[in-house]
């Protein structure tokens, strides 16, 4: 998921600035060698050469990523000591046990370009990095957690998908494993909604409102319109990025609707089948609401931070005695050996 | 549900129930962890061991709900008892608190539960057999990784040393429960069917002796006297509010009125 360029436009007005190489001008024969790799679809490794932009802008996706795993991790958590089955409570736990296995993958990958996963986690808690907008939103009700395995993870294999041919190798294997997981948690969450709308009126109720509360913002999971993404370009043609924000949403869209009626619950009135197109029109998204959340507005982003900090800050004295014990193994096994 | 076993009422029933509610509360107290591990690894290791425990938990619990025959699921048991008609050790309900309290208690509870469990293998409850033969093998990972966790703690620094010496201390007063042998219990062990309970104190404080020292740690002192017995239904102040979320969604919308998960 999760891999929106979230960066607003004075960010990425400053990064111009400060001149990220991107002008066939400047381009020397290590630069036209690389673009010329990508463009017969061979994979970039971390040895190889690569422009600084494409490192930087790479490090920052990645890791962008990984810290909505282990963000994503929060809203979902909180329900596995609820969960309504004992079935449900295994399928939930393995299901965020997953989704801790992608951030450390997703970490090890960003870790090939030169940035240590402590300093990448330094930047989410300093509120330097950004994660998806989604996780900032609260789960409510026992329904919310199937609606994100639906729509949340469902957007986010409709983004991965093509990131599996992603121009940089670690980044496509580590897409490859997490989208199989992906498909599985979308499953889940779906069929764990069918199974409540075959219940009671008030189980109904929950997944309604926890469809009409989760939508609008799985949409926003794409990031911003495309006619306001400025660096798509240069990303498509590092083949970081291969289709547009808008074009995954459209897609995105028009599968995830006639999975929403067969489900039974209603659709917003605004979304309608274009017959010309024949696709789902669906008018234009709150990017008021999108922009508010992304600069930490919501009910849940200072939660969020604070949760991970004193996950970290708890656990620290458990850190400090894992290498001290393992610095007291080392000496041990090197004096043993004289 | 709502019914109250009383002590003597189908004792081979009452013992699996005891079995399975272990793995269900502990499992339930490691789900706790998830997302708040001092590592990310960490959360991995404590996502599994609650998969595992609660993995066993509902085998052992349909397996209880066939032996107690009142067309009850391992669902209706799980979520409808209440902590009266629970049969877990009290050790398991006490909360999380830090690291160093969730590794002691694991350490004693895994070893115990090994012991317990290699002896059940042999026994003439054949589906009983078969569920702890496969469980077995988690809980001898469990074991494993409480005693390296143990010992890291406890010769790693100052504090880690003394905030797991602190675990132990505070629940060392939960260990003889563990061994603790009702007459019933010695019934259906004479069967062939359970293993009486007082058998596994030697070889486990053998082995909690051995891995204590190891981790420069002392073998807490004292006797112990706990009032009232988990078989009459007492339990720690813990497990009802354990059992509050545990069974909160099952209890606002039962599946006796329609509900469907
Ligand atoms: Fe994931
Ligand atoms: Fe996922």
């Amino acid at each position: 998921m999760y891999t929106t360029d979230l960066r607003t436009a004075e960010e990425k007005a400053e990064e111009a600035r400060k001149g990220v190489p991107r002008s066939a001008l400047d381009t020397d024969a290590l630069e036209a060698e690389f673009q010329a790799r990508i463009d017969a679809d061979a994979y970039i490794e971390p040895k190889d050469y690569m422009p600084d932009g494409y490192r930087k802008t790479l490090v920052r996706q990645m890791s962008q990523h990984a810290h909505s795993e282990i963000v994503g991790m929060l809203p979902e958590g909180c329900w596995v000591g609820r969960a309504p089955t004992l079935k449900r409570k295994m399928i939930l736990i393995a299901k965020v046990q997953d989704e801790a296995g992608h951030g450390l993958y997703l970490y090890s990958a960003a870790e090939t370009l030169g940035t240590s996963r402590e300093e990448l986690v330094r930047q989410l808690l300093a509120g330097e990095a950004k994660y998806s907008t989604i996780f900032n939103y609260p789960t409510t009700n026992w329904s919310d957690v199937c609606t994100i395995g639906w729509l949340v993870d469902g957007a986010a294999i409709t983004n991965q998908i093509p990131l599996c041919r992603c121009s940089y190798g670690p980044y496509a294997r580590a897409m490859v494993k997490v989208c199989k997981e992906e498909s599985f948690h979308q499953r889940q969450g779906y069929e764990a909604l069918l199974q409540m709308m075959k219940g009671t009126e008030a189980q109904k109720r929950m997944v309604q409102d926890s469809f009409d509360r989760w939508f609008w913002p799985s949409l926003m999971m794409f990031g911003p319109p495309d006619s306001n993404s400025a660096h798509s370009s240069q990303n498509m043609k590092w083949k970081i990025k291969r289709f547009s924000n808008d074009e995954l949403r459209q897609r995105f869209v028009d599968a995830t609707i006639p999975q929403a009626e067969f489900l039974g619950v209603k659709v917003p009135d605004v979304i309608v089948k274009n017959a010309e197109t024949d696709h789902y029109d669906f008018g234009e998204l709150d990017w008021d609401e999108f922009m508010a959340v992304v600069k930490g507005g919501g009910i849940c982003a200072s939660n969020r931070i604070d949760a991970r900090k004193k996950a970290l800050e708890d656990g620290t004295w458990v850190r400090d005695a894992a290498s001290a014990y393992a610095e007291k193994q080392q000496v041990a096994t090197v004096a043993a050996a004289e | 549900m709502g019914c109250i076993y009383q002590t003597e009422e189908n004792p081979h029933f009452q013992y699996v129930l005891g079995l399975a509610d272990d793995a269900l509360i502990l499992g339930q107290r490691w789900g706790e962890w998830l997302s708040k591990g001092p590592t990310l690894e960490l959360d991995i290791a404590a996502s599994n061991l609650a998969l595992d425990l609660i993995g066993q938990a509902n085998l052992l619990l349909e397996h209880a709900a066939e032996l107690e025959g009142k067309g009850h699921t391992a669902d209706d048991l799980a979520y409808l008892r209440d902590a009266h008609d629970f049969r877990n050790h009290w050790l398991v309900e006490q909360p999380n608190d830090d690291w160093g309290v969730t590794t002691a208690r694991m350490l004693v509870f895994s070893l115990y539960q090994y012991c317990r469990y290699e002896a059940l293998v042999k026994s003439s409850d054949a589906h009983l057999a078969d569920i702890v033969a496969k469980a077995l093998k988690e809980v001898s990972y469990h074991r494993r990784f409480a005693a390296e966790w143990t010992i890291r703690l406890g010769q790693g620094t100052e504090e880690s040393n003394q905030r797991i010496q602190r675990g132990f201390d505070m629940l060392w007063r939960f260990v003889p429960e563990l061994f603790e042998t009702v007459c019933w219990e010695q019934t259906l062990a004479d069967d062939g069917i359970a293993v009486a309970s007082g058998t596994l104190q030697d070889a486990w404080e053998a082995e909690v002796t051995l891995i204590l020292t190891q981790a420069n740690l002392s073998v807490p002192k004292g006797d112990a006297h706990q009032f009232g017995s988990r078989h009459d239904g007492h339990h720690t102040e813990h497990l009802g509010t354990l059992l509050c979320e545990l069974q909160f969604l099952q209890r606002s919308y039962p599946t006796a009125s329609g509900a469907v998960w």
